[in-house]
């Protein structure tokens, strides 16, 4: 693989996972933190482990997304510290 | 106390980092894990168990055990939810609320009230918005196709990345985009809470009770080889049917419970609106 890409998205796997726990709004950190995921499913792929990839996008950016937004909705968006 | 936990989490990191300096390099040939054990299951993988994917004969024969708690694991993530948001708060509702179709009036309900069923009136949520024609049109066109991509990745996961977890997932995000884009009462018509509850020990024990079977045939337990007599096919044969046997029990057990886990907290317990 070109390590070109490879840095690209260590980069963005890094920005989005500091950014889903700095962002004030919980909805956002749910969403980043679902991209943080998919990033990591490209990362799993990059690496040949296509099943672990498989995982990822089904349950890291698929459900478990949804699973936040869902607490977010019946809680509150705002966080208290 | 914001500071404490960066120090704590820098220290952690950098502790991580030093330890991983040991690990051996990525894909190094004279690492451990490279020099007997990856290569044994990457050869005999196919003369073992005559599955061509060797992480699915990996997960499912060579370290059954540990995949059949991984299981437990996910049916009890889907039970603990239940009894916090359904058991202990899940309260009928003060007021319900419910629409005349033609006209658009909305009538409010107190607690121990009904309407008589009607073809005029529809129960709808409190933060009811008109439905869009287009996201329900295109879900419910989308909803058979998932489906059937699921079932393909839990029957097609001995030759292709996949099995019985991620086409349990996507069978059941397919029920939780009928919830989404209709509405919560849509999709609890489609797979009912009972349905759920039940089928999702069920899967556990499809797993449990495979094991268990070869148990009984007189070898150890999740030996699959040992289903040959029941199934009248050779040892080998056996072993890939066996897997297939518990990558469907796998695949109810995670479908029902990623369902059981939506509803419950899309809902707060209440099961009468989600999303």
């Amino acid at each position: 693989m070109f390590w070109q890409i490879d840095l690209a998205i260590l980069t963005l796997v890094v920005v989005t996972a500091v950014a889903s726990i700095m962002v004030k709004d919980l909805l956002g950190a749910a969403i980043l933190f679902g991209a943080y995921s998919f990033l990591m499913c490209l990362l799993w792929s990059i690496m040949g482990a296509v099943d672990v990839a498989f995982t990822e996008a089904s349950v890291g950016a698929g459900v478990s997304s949804v699973f936040f937004v869902a607490a977010v909705f019946r809680t509150s968006r705002r966080t208290k510290d | 106390m914001k500071i404490i936990g960066l120090i704590i989490t820098i220290i952690t990191g950098a502790f991580l980092v030093y330890a991983a300096i040991d690990f051996p390099a990525w894909s190094d040939p004279n690492s451990p894990a490279s020099t007997y054990l990856s290569p044994y299951f990457i050869e005999n993988s196919m003369k073992d168990t005559s599955v061509p994917n060797y992480v699915t004969s990996l997960l499912a024969d060579y370290r059954g055990f540990d995949t059949m708690f991984e299981t437990t694991v996910i049916f009890t993530a889907g039970l603990v939810c239940f009894i916090l948001l359904r058991i202990s708060g899940g309260k009928e509702p003060e007021t319900s609320h419910y629409r005349h179709v033609l006209t658009g009036v909305t009538v409010t309900l107190k607690k121990g009230h009904k309407i008589p069923e009607s073809e005029d009136f529809e129960r709808i949520d409190d933060l009811w918005t008109p439905p869009d024609l287009i996201i329900k049109t295109s879900c419910r066109l989308m909803i058979p196709f998932i489906q059937l991509f699921g079932l393909y990745v839990i029957a097609h996961g001995h030759s292709s990345p996949g099995g019985g977890f991620q086409g349990g997932v996507i069978l059941g995000a397919s029920i939780i985009l009928l919830a989404i884009s209709h509405d919560l009462r849509t999709a609890l018509e489609k797979m009912r809470e009972k349905v759920v509850a039940i089928l999702c020990p069920i899967g556990v024990s499809i797993y449990a009770g495979t094991g268990t079977l070869c148990l009984l045939l007189g070898v150890n337990f999740l030996d699959y080889s040992a289903l040959a007599s029941v199934l009248h096919v050779d040892p080998i044969a056996a072993r890939s049917h066996g897997i297939f046997m518990v990558e469907i029990g796998v695949g109810i057990a995670v479908m029902t419970t990623m369902i059981w886990i939506y509803n419950n907290i899309s809902s707060a317990g209440k099961y009468n609106q989600g999303l």
